[in-house]
């Protein structure tokens, strides 16, 4: 504490505190140093977590503004070379970490924090300010799918940048030592905090800063820029403009594998092919050996069966043809034979022709029709309606036959004849059938017909049996209802019908 | 047979053209097409692609180096040994 005491302190020396007249005696001006001198040598360095509030920008290019939380406030200033560089845009609100020196104003009276860096504290910041570098390096194109390379189907060298100790690079180097065994050149990188961003992307520039041939080292055709899981914050390097812009300028294919599979950084928008995890990287680098080995073995063996099949064919073909050739003294017979055969059939011709024509010409004559066979062919037309009509003549005779038969059942049914053959008789006389009693004189010769057949009587000469039950003809009388009909009502018999 | 019967033209191939000529060579003459010249000329060529195919295999080699940057930028490198 000694610093307090200025140099201009009292010559008498003596105890502080001792009486009023021992206090050293200071000028405005050189307390005001002490103070700043005091701060800046115990707050050279500090970072401070704090709401942004009342963000100025000055005409001369500097920033004000005030870090607050619930209970205090500090004045903050940002130098204009500062404030360019920073990593984040101050805005009114936003929770961040400054980090710089504390100082003081003395023509104010007034402490401050000089910020030289400010981060975002807290991830929904994080989140929001990536977001936005995303869209504005979107929009550059840096992430445009037409700037995609394609990757090499089997690289010769494999450039892989990431921290040479740990989990990350000895996955990679597994994975493909199981896969392929490949040359691999390691750029050692910082993955995480000051100055790693730099150097991964410093790393990138140099693998492709390497000349294609003719260098000391070989010229990767393969980039891996991978690194381990870890919170936002941990991976943030890589969501750096400076990594973004290495990535996306890579003549080297690349690929990035940064965190697990749900962690996303803006280095896997600019890579050529983005793996989830390092492991995935190796895999994605290079096919499997064995699996090629395999599929070259086949295609040997098919070329080979091929190409020995091809010739072998050929052969056969040209023995076949071999067989087909004739020895040509022989064509020359066969052919002499053809001609004196040819000759023969010439000779023969005419007189075939002739023939020819005479049967043609008997086969016409034949064909003419005779008059016959028209009157033939006119019968025939005439058979049918014949037939027809011999068919019908029978059917109408037997509707007529059907519909008299009909006519007689109805007329027998209203014969006087049924009524006989319930029992009853008809009386007639010499002048037809008697229906009155009056009628019947003594000797009448009658007739009495019965549904079996007739019997002659004669008439008797009594009164008429008006009422003798046992006359035969009494009974009788009445049984023929048709002309008795209107009669019967003054008969005394009438109560037997 | 040593990888100096193959032409220069196939010993500039990558792995995956050579072995994307040696396909269609094999599907060409299994289907019996072109005369017995070509058919003996694309058969050497098969063969040779081959042996291309399985050079570039042979390749397979693990060797691991790390970049060290000199003061004055030069890159060199190390055996880097991860166990």
């Amino acid at each position: 504490m000694s610093d307090f005491y200025p140099e201009s302190g009292p010559a008498g020396g003596g105890f502080a505190g001792n009486a009023p007249g021992n206090v050293p005696e200071f000028s405005v001006s050189e307390i005001s140093q002490a103070v700043k001198r005091t701060l800046e040598g115990t707050f050279e360095r500090v970072r401070v977590r704090g709401e942004i509030s009342g963000f100025k920008r000055a005409a001369s290019g500097h920033l004000y503004m005030a870090l607050k939380d619930e209970s205090a406030v500090l004045d903050a200033v940002c130098w204009r070379g500062t404030a360019g560089r920073l990593s984040i845009k101050p805005e009114d609100g936003m929770e961040v970490i400054a980090s710089g020196r504390i100082t003081s104003y003395p023509g104010r009276s007034k402490y401050q924090i000089v910020i030289d860096s400010l981060e975002l504290a807290g991830e929904g910041a994080l989140l929001k300010l990536l977001e936005e570098r995303r869209r504005k390096l979107a929009e550059e194109g840096l992430f445009a799918e037409e700037r995609k390379q394609a990757l090499p189907f089997l690289p010769q060298v494999i450039g892989v940048v990431t921290s040479p100790t740990g989990a990350v690079i000895r996955d990679i180097l597994h994975r493909l030592a199981d896969r392929f065994p490949r040359r691999v050149l390691v750029w050692p990188v910082l993955v995480q905090g000051e100055g790693a961003a730099e150097q991964v992307a410093a790393a990138i520039r140099g693998f492709n800063a390497f000349p294609a041939d003719g260098g000391p080292l070989p010229r990767p055709d393969l980039l891996i820029v991978a690194r381990g899981g870890g919170s936002l914050e941990d991976l943030w390097a890589f969501n750096e403009e400076v990594v973004v812009r290495a990535a996306a300028e890579s003549r080297i294919p690349l690929i990035s594998a940064v965190g697990h599979e749900t962690d996303t950084t803006l280095i896997d928008f600019a890579a050529d092919r983005r793996a989830p995890t390092p492991t995935a990287a190796a895999e994605i680098a290079v096919p499997v050996r064995r699996e090629l080995l395999i599929q070259t073995g086949e295609l040997e063996r098919r070329l080979l069966a091929a190409a020995s099949r091809l010739v072998a064919e050929r052969q056969e073909r040209v023995e076949g043809l071999g067989r087909g050739l004739v020895d040509p003294k022989r064509l020359v017979e066969e052919m002499n034979q053809r001609l004196d055969e040819r000759a023969e059939r010439l000779k023969g011709a005419w007189t075939t022709l002739l023939r020819d024509w005479q049967a043609r010409l008997d086969r016409l004559q034949a064909s003419l029709p005779h008059p016959r066979q028209f009157l033939a062919v006119r019968a025939e037309q005439l058979a049918g309606p014949a037939a027809r009509l011999d068919y019908l003549r029978p059917r109408l005779l037997a509707e007529r036959r059907q519909e008299i038969d009909g006519l007689n059942r109805v007329l027998e049914s209203v014969s006087y004849k049924k009524v006989l053959q319930r029992g009853y008789a008809v009386v007639r006389g010499p002048e037809g059938a008697i229906t009155r009693p009056e009628a019947v004189t003594p000797g009448l010769a009658l007739e009495l017909e019965f549904a079996s057949g007739r019997a002659a009587a004669t008439g008797g000469s009594g009164q008429p049996a008006s009422a003798s039950a046992a006359d035969p003809t009494s009974a009788k009388k009445p049984a023929v209802r048709k002309g008795k009909k209107k009669s019967s009502s003054d008969d005394p018999q009438g109560s037997l019908l | 047979m040593a990888d100096n019967d193959i032409p220069a033209d196939i010993r500039k191939m990558s792995f995956e053209e050579a072995l994307d000529e040696l396909k269609a060579i094999v599907g060409k003459l299994e289907q019996g097409q072109g005369t017995l010249d070509s058919a003996i000329g694309d058969y050497d060529r098969g063969a040779a692609l081959k042996r291309h195919c399985d050079a570039k295999l042979r390749e397979a080699q693990a060797k691991i180096e790390k970049i060290s940057l000199s003061a004055d930028g030069s890159v060199s490198s190390e055996a880097l040994d991860v166990e």
